[in-house]
């Protein structure tokens, strides 16, 4: 059950995902199709409402319907007039693990992921030698 | 002479980097960005906006909207938009996290584990608004990244710290235009809790969560971390366009399929 929740969900990330892909950056502006009349809910059902995301095609927003803790409907609200060609031109780039034994001086690393760090534990954080050009 | 050519966003009139440091939200959040950003004033506008987020979703600000929201002194509708944004996201998180990530963590609505990632990953919005195809920011160990290195056209290279060497990093992960987030106990002790037992999770050492949104790489690897070595291997490796790699309490490691290995 939680694997078809999570295809579905994730089917909409995606979709906002891609249309978020920012290497081809346009400035103008494009059209935005008219919001949508909602069907109204049925007794059980509650609608959850994504905030509107700004992509770089005019900006998306979805709403999920849950019932009995399942999605049972996912609406695109808001949606660029024009994106079918668009979506086609983002090339997702798998992460790539390197495994080497590493130290962060040999590494060529740009920054550091882990555990968050309070304000105190960044002064001694490897991000913080960087940051500084250490 | 450079007043030749016009000035836009494709043309930086301003070149070479900036690094800057900005403590905000309990944590630092470091920004690598080009130095058109500092220039154009949208670096600053990024530092403004996360400043702004801490003082209306600090749970420790007895005057913040979710501090006046979880004491019932105020309902949504006399928050910021923002606030009922949140709202929404955790709520949608929590039905996809078959639980495990929620809002209220210890009983008290407290939106902190979504909204430091959601901030930071709307830096680089901001960022990438005006203009910049290149930069990254990390809020206190959690990564956004967009666009690829500058120059180069490789992809941005983020440390993956080691949970048992302070100071070492346990292997680099390769991404562009990717966000790299990890949970774990390295530098706060035990502090995610399984919201089923109410007791902290410590079933892995760490797990680095790795995909295009910050907001929801990071609240993945919460609910990853809250369920456990088992079920987040088997929930993580569910999660289209999002890649998982856990480090476990003795040092043993797993990674979801999609991540490729350097040979």
């Amino acid at each position: 059950m939680r694997r078809v929740l999570a295809a579905v969900v994730v089917t909409v990330a995606g979709l906002v995902a891609l249309l978020s892909f920012r290497t081809h950056v346009t400035s103008s502006e494009r059209a935005v199709a008219s919001p949508r009349q909602l069907p109204p809910l049925s007794p059980g059902e509650h609608a959850v409402t994504g905030h509107t995301v700004t992509t770089v095609y005019g900006p998306v927003q979805v709403r999920l319907v849950e019932r009995a803790r399942m999605i049972v409907a996912v609406t695109i609200l808001q949606h660029p007039a024009e994106t079918a060609m668009d979506i086609q031109i983002g090339q997702y780039a798998f992460p790539r693990l390197v495994g080497e034994t590493l130290t962060a001086q040999s590494a060529r690393i740009d920054s550091v992921s882990g555990a968050t760090y309070t304000s105190g534990g960044y002064i001694q954080s490897l991000q913080s030698a960087l940051d500084s050009g250490a | 002479m450079l007043s030749d050519f016009p000035v836009s966003a494709a043309f930086p009139a301003v070149t070479g980097r900036v690094r800057h440091a900005e403590p905000v939200m309990g944590t630092v959040v470091s920004f690598d960005v080009p130095a058109q950003a500092r220039a154009d004033g949208s670096l600053n506008d990024a530092i403004r906006w996360l400043h702004w987020v801490d003082r209306v979703f600090s749970p420790y600000r007895p005057d913040s909207d979710v501090a006046l929201l979880a004491a019932a002194e105020i309902t949504v509708d006399g928050c910021a938009d923002e606030v009922a944004e949140v709202i929404t996201a955790c709520a949608a998180l929590r039905v996809f996290s078959g639980g495990y990530f929620t809002a209220a963590p210890s009983g008290v609505f407290d939106p902190s584990g979504y909204v430091k990632g959601w901030a930071v990953e709307r830096c680089a919005e901001i960022l990438s608004r005006a203009g910049s195809v290149s930069h990254l920011v990390n809020g206190g160990g959690d990564v956004q990244c967009a666009g690829r290195r500058p120059g180069s056209g490789e992809p941005w290279r983020v440390g993956i710290a080691d949970p048992a060497r302070r100071g070492s990093l346990a292997l680099v992960v390769e991404a562009a235009d990717s966000a790299v987030a990890t949970s774990g106990t390295a530098e706060r002790g035990a502090h995610i809790v399984d919201p089923f037992t109410g007791r902290p999770a410590s079933g892995l050492a760490s797990i680095t969560v790795v995909g295009r949104s910050l907001a929801l790489a990071d609240a993945f690897a919460t609910a990853a971390f809250a369920m456990g070595p088992s079920l987040a291997r088997e929930w993580t490796e569910s999660l289209d366009g999002y890649e998982a790699y856990a480090i476990m309490p003795d040092g043993e490691t797993w990674q979801t399929g999609g991540f490729t290995t350097a040979e």
